[in-house]
Parts: structure tokens; sequence; C-alpha cells
């Protein structure tokens, strides 16, 4: 139970209702052993960084389907200039492999597609991080 | 972790501390994770910002109760009326972890959303990490950064209660216990543990079939308690009863203040604190001696094979 634990915030910005995906996810990564915050539905770009910085998280992981990935990204990386507050965004969602492409130049270390086993998730976010979760 | 070095040597801290001052909530979030990590960094903010933290009036207010009670739900509408008087709101909210894993989901911050972007108002996600009375060993530390930063109100909620998870009383000054509906009859509320720590109850989703009722009960026992104790009822999703739990609040702080048990309770965290060091020591020193738990194993295993012949 002592030491460093990996802090994960699985958000959700966008208008579209679907959270299974997040949901699933973040079950998953608990039961690696990370500390998983969920903040649900509809976030901002602004309320996501803002609770990025609060929970000093590791990585950040959007679950995006509403096809506002391009935009909700570059907002998200812009705000996180501004606060001078940096950790690795993961993207997972319907992406078209195109912008899946832009999203990784952008700066987004990964990007799930649907049907994406947990146990890839984990170990690209422990590749990222330099870690290895301690389970 | 037992030498005095390890505890100051990490000149990260220090530097994060003197920002934390400065009211910089990065360097506050980072502080958290430190003492997360290493509790016993408390001492360093004890050592160096006693009288800063010692001469804060930030207000301790603590809620518990049972899992789906609607604490989270109760401290969102909580700090909405604080925000109103333009009060600074600093809040701690546990969550479970696994005892398999140590992995945790914190889900208290999805209550909070109206609050994300209002930089008067800090939420904090904590896991339990092992520890059993409804808190985390590290609690007494961000209340401490709370203070140096200079929080008005600091809110403590609770992993979801049950019925010995206590510690909340060691770290708030005013504890709220939120009841609901349909958590069983008047016998749950004359059994010893959680019972006994409320300065104020809410019976919390006032609105469903058998809030009455607990009413009534819940007055009937607290007759034979000491202090006249409040309970106020509340549907935190509509804010109803929430200005009235905020007034109770209000009350309880001026009473501790008048009757000065406001130091008492201050004397008694800081006890506690003491203790959990102690505690954590000696767990660590017991973690280190060579083969203990081989040792314990082997025993365990002995006693079963025994059992499992007979």
């Amino acid at each position: 139970m002592e030491g460093k634990k990996i802090r994960v915030l699985i958000a959700k910005p966008g208008l579209d209702g679907h959270d299974r995906g997040a949901k699933v996810v973040a079950r998953g990564l608990r039961d690696a052993g990370m500390e998983v915050i969920y903040t649900g539905l509809r976030q901002t770009p602004e309320e996501i960084v803002k609770s990025a910085i609060q929970e000093d998280v590791d990585i950040i992981g959007l679950s995006i389907l509403s096809g506002a990935h391009m935009s909700v990204c570059k907002k998200v990386l812009e705000l996180m200039d501004k606060y001078n507050f940096h950790v690795p965004i993961f993207v997972g969602g319907i992406i078209p492999p195109d912008d899946a492409e832009e999203l990784m130049r952008m700066g987004i270390k990964a990007v799930f597609g649907p049907g994406t086993p947990i146990a890839e998730i984990v170990k690209k976010i422990e590749e990222v991080l330099g870690v290895k979760t301690n389970t | 972790m037992s030498n005095q070095t390890r505890v100051c040597s990490n000149n990260d801290f220090f530097q994060l501390l003197e920002r934390v001052k400065r009211k910089d909530q990065i360097a506050l979030a980072r502080a958290i994770t430190l003492l997360e990590n290493e509790p016993e960094n408390a001492l360093s903010i004890e050592e160096l910002y006693a009288s800063e933290v010692n001469s804060t009036s930030s207000y301790i207010v603590g809620f518990t109760g049972s899992p789906g009670a609607g604490k989270s739900t109760l401290v969102d509408s909580y700090v909405s009326m604080l925000r109103k008087t333009g009060a600074q709101v600093g809040i701690i909210a546990v969550d479970p972890s696994s005892p398999f894993t140590g992995g945790a989901l914190l889900g208290d911050r999805i209550r909070m959303k109206r609050h994300f972007t209002d930089d008067g108002v800090f939420i904090r996600s904590m896991g339990s990490r092992g520890c059993v009375g409804g808190l985390n060993d590290a609690i007494f530390g961000v209340i401490m950064l709370y203070k140096l930063y200079g929080f008005d109100y600091i809110i403590v909620e609770t992993v979801g209660a049950g019925q010995s998870e206590i510690d909340i009383v060691y770290v708030a000054d005013t504890v709220v216990l939120v009841l609901s509906p349909g958590g069983g009859d008047e016998i749950q509320l004359m059994k010893a543990g959680i019972m006994e720590i409320a300065d104020i109850f809410v019976i919390n989703k006032a609105d469903m079939d058998g809030s009455d009722l607990l009413k009534v009960n819940l007055e009937a026992v607290l007759k034979f308690s000491e202090q006249e104790k409040s309970i106020v009822l509340t549907v935190a999703t509509s804010g109803k009863g929430v200005a009235e739990l905020a007034e109770k609040i209000e009350s309880h702080k001026f009473f501790l203040k008048d009757s000065g048990e406001i130091e008492a309770r201050r004397l008694r965290r800081l006890r506690k604190h003491a203790e959990t060091i102690i505690t954590r020591r000696v767990r660590t020193l017991l973690d280190d001696e060579k083969d203990l738990n081989g040792k314990v194993s082997e025993f365990v295993e002995r006693i079963v094979s025994k059992l499992c012949a007979s």
C-alpha cells in the first residue's frame, strides 16, 4: 500500500453521452493498481485541466466519441501550456486513422480504438510514464 | 523512515511549501502527492511553518456516512453556500483503495463539477491506501497544507462509512453524519460507533419515503445524549435544507469557540497525528524485521493444517 501510485484522470469531454468505454477503462486501470479519478460526462477542456492540476495526476485519458477529438485535444494541450502543467494524454474512442496520426503529431501519447484490451492500455501507460505498477 | 534525515532531505518539498504559502495550486497538489507517498513529510511542515499553520482560522468540517447517502452531493451544495460568502474552500474526499491491488476508483469529484473552474475551491481525491478508519494517514498533513494555503473552510469527506470508521472525529472540528432513509430501524441508531461521533445529523434524501420515521427514531435516540444535537433534513440534489445545515454548522462553530472546546479538538487532532506517525514507524520496523512475514505465514499455515486435520 506504500509509496507512489500512478494517478490517472479519466474524463469525457464533449457532448456525447456514451461513457461505457470510459467506465470500463477506469475500472480496468483500478484493477491494475492505479488511482483513477473519474470526472464523468460533458467536461470542458478547462474543467479537465483544472481537475488534473488539483489531483496532480500522472496522465490523462480522454474518451471522445463525438468527433470533436481534434478541437478538444488542441484546446486541452493549449490550456496545459497556459497553466504550465504538462502530463501525457491518451485518447480513446472513435478516431479515424488519419486523425489519430495527427493527434500523435500534436503531442497525444496514444490513441486507443474500440476493442483495445485493457492490458494494452496499462502497458502503454507504464511505458509512457517509465514505471511499473506494483501488482 | 525512522531517521530524521529522510524526513527533511526533501528539498523539493521545502520549495513547494513556499509556493503553497503563495497560493500556488500546482504546488499544493504536488505537495499532497508527496505527503500521500510519505506521510511523515508532515513533520517538515510542522518544523518550518508551525506558527503559520497554527495561527490560521481554517475551520474543518467532516462529512461521514454510508456509501450512497449523498455525502459528496451534500458537500457540493454546502460549498456553493460557502462560496456565496466569499470563503475559500479546500476539499479532501477519500474513497477506498483496493486491498488486493492497491488501486482505487475515486469518484467523489464527479458530484462537484460546478466548482471545477472556481479558483476559490480546491478538490483533492485520495485513496484510503490501507487505512481502515475511513480516512488516510496523510490526511493530517494535507490539512496542514490546506491551512498553510489559507483556506477558510477545510472539508473532509470520508469513505462510505459503516459503523466503526470513526477517524473523522480525530480530524474535524464539526462532524456531520449523513443518513438516508432505508438504513435500518432504530436499533441501528442505538449502536455504538459512528452514531456517537456526530455533532450534526443530516437526513438526506428527505423527499423519500421513510425520512419522517427516521427523524422520529433519531430524535428518540438523541434524547439520551448529553449535548443537544441538531437534525437537519436535506435534499442534496436540489439544495433543499442545505442553508439550514450551513447555519447549524456555523452555530456549532461558535459553540466550540465559545466553550473553548475547539482547542480540545485541536489537541485531539495533534495527538492522533502523532499516534499515526508512531504506528507507521513501528509497522516499518516490523516490516524491516527479517523473516517476520515469513514466520507469520508459516504460523498461519501450521494452524490451518491443524484445523483441517482435526
